[in-house]
């Protein structure tokens, strides 16, 4: 591992500063990514920006939302009141992803901005437009059982490389805003609007600009308390990344489906919301016929690969069942 | 003992193998010192209550490891789990992938299980480590020590330590209601060996028992 400086401010405000002046510093918080990045050669940062000590750590609610600040654990999100009551969704998605151990280190902000697990982005003997643009992507043509079926517009995308968070397929389905401060001041994204699906620069997984320091979420209210499942198929049973995952909420009375909300995990270089599903299931009593007839639609502008092609049908069935269960049909 | 350990402030100056290293690193920070006319920050700890000093090479740090207060100079570059094996002589905690996918080398910090390979250890400044040496309290084994034994919870041993430090966790994070919930919650700790069933077993007695963990 290359040299690199250790800091440690003690405001957002001196930390910003500090990654603004040297393009090559990372801001670090859990690590649990970063440092197995830093590990196997693929970063190496200048400096090292240990933000623990910054104070992002609250879970409240206020208004119509919850906020989140980014450096709660994912383990304490996952435990907090105001969460399990209110948005129960985010709780299923958050304990299945990764381990216990992983859980108590791993931060709300470095959640969001992981990087994929795609194994040639990890392998610096091979091409990967990821690691290095315009050297290739090794992906296309090799070990692809794990990669994107859905893809941004027409474009031939240079990396087929997934995002592997469970949490940020729930914060896709649900309505949240991702707060930043930067160098010019706060703004807020929503989450639709915080990663890439684009891959015309493929070594950007997000939208944020240099120097951007993620700082809360907020999670908007929502009525899908009662109805919401988070589906997720793997290899094994647990402490694995999805090859398919689903995140279902409805809101449903007297017997319909009032709203929707579908977000799918593994098969894009971002998490893939399921805009259409919305208008195609409102209004309308579940059934299975219904959930499979909506989760074709959506699958026949998705493209294999090659050995990926199993995941077409596999998350056809995912979305099916995600949706029985939410509905609580058998 | 880990106490009388003498490596606190190992100083590796006199290994020839370290010297070509040590010459490049403080050329390339002469380097780095002729480009960067930009103010300087002031690294962590230079507030004289705040104990590390950082810079390229060494820092400062302080960790209070199984109760014992530590003041160490390590390379940033060290993680918690290299510190407690190659510094404080602390052997048990185990080096299995060293890339957060195996769990052998987990431990408490500040009462949480983590993983000590996925953390450099100046991050974890001023906190509490537990190790799998902690458990046992002198010739008496920790009740989970016993049931591994009693149960076979292992074979060739290597995962144990993480194994253990993990059921420690799942117990008092109450996760170990059910088999099921056990082995959800012990998902993060691999056994090549295949003492899973074992080890389910063992968590499930001493939870059964109401045993203080």
């Amino acid at each position: 591992m290359k040299p690199f400086q250790y800091l440690r401010p003690k405001t957002i405000r001196e930390a910003i500063s500090m990654a603004a002046e040297d393009p090559d510093a990372r801001y670090i918080a859990g690590g649990t990514n970063l440092i197995d990045l830093m590990k196997r050669g693929i970063v190496s940062p200048s400096k090292l920006i240990d933000i623990n000590h910054l104070p992002l750590k609250k879970i409240e609610h206020k208004g119509d939302r919850i906020h989140i600040g980014a450096l709660a654990l994912n383990s304490e999100v996952a435990q907090n009141k105001l969460v399990t009551v209110r948005q129960p969704l985010l709780v299923k998605a958050l304990l299945a992803g990764a381990s216990g151990q992983l859980r108590n280190m791993a931060t709300v902000g470095g959640n969001l901005l992981q990087r994929t697990r795609c194994s040639y982005f990890y392998d610096t003997a091979l091409p990967c437009n990821k690691r290095e643009p315009g050297s290739g992507c090794s992906a296309k043509e090799g070990i692809n059982r794990t990669h994107a079926i859905f893809f941004y517009g027409n474009e031939t995308p240079s990396c087929i490389a997934v995002h592997p968070s469970d949490m940020c397929v729930a914060l896709a389905a649900l309505d949240t805003a991702v707060v930043v401060t930067g160098p010019n001041g706060e703004r807020r994204l929503m989450m639709k609007d915080l990663h890439r699906l684009s891959t015309a620069q493929p070594e950007l997984d997000t939208y944020l600009a240099p120097g951007e320091l993620i700082t809360s979420i907020e999670v908007l209210d929502n009525v899908f308390d009662k109805h919401n499942h988070y589906l997720k198929v793997r290899d094994r049973a647990s402490y694995a990344f999805a090859l398919v995952s689903v995140a279902a909420a409805l809101r449903m009375e007297e017997g319909k489906i009032w709203d929707a909300r579908v977000a799918l995990g593994g098969v894009a270089h971002k998490p893939w919301r399921y805009w259409a599903i919305e208008l195609m299931l409102k209004g309308k009593e579940p059934s299975e016929a219904l959930f499979r007839e909506v989760a074709d639609h959506e699958l026949k502008s998705a493209t294999a690969s090659g050995q990926n092609a199993f995941k077409i049908k596999m998350t056809s069935n995912a979305i099916v069942a995600a949706l029985k269960t939410a509905a609580g049909i058998s | 003992m880990a106490n009388d350990h003498p490596d606190d402030q190992k100083d590796d100056m006199h290994d020839p193998a370290h010297e070509d290293r040590r010459f490049f690193l403080k050329q390339s920070v002469a380097f780095a010192g002729l480009s960067l006319a930009a103010p300087h920050w002031p690294l962590a700890g230079t507030d004289p209550d705040d104990v590390p000093i950082g810079n390229a090479e060494k820092v400062k740090l302080s960790l209070t490891i199984n109760g014992a207060k530590k003041r160490l100079t390590v390379d940033p570059r060290m993680t918690l789990l290299d510190v407690l094996r190659e510094n404080l002589g602390l052997n048990g905690t185990k080096k299995g992938c060293d890339f957060g996918q195996c769990g052998a080398c987990t431990v408490h910090v500040n009462g949480q299980r983590t993983l000590s390979c996925l953390t450099f250890a100046v991050m974890q400044h001023s906190r509490k480590v537990e190790t799998v040496e902690s458990l046992a309290k002198g010739k008496v084994l920790h009740p989970l020590q016993e049931a591994f034994i009693k149960h076979d919870g292992f074979q060739c041993g290597y995962c144990t330590p993480g194994q253990l430090m993990s059921a420690v966790s799942c117990i008092r994070e109450g996760q170990a209601g059910s088999a099921q919930e056990v082995r959800e919650y012990m998902s993060g700790n691999l056994c090549r060996c295949g003492a899973y069933p074992n080890i389910v077993d063992a968590i499930l007695e001493v939870k059964s028992k109401g045993l203080k963990v």
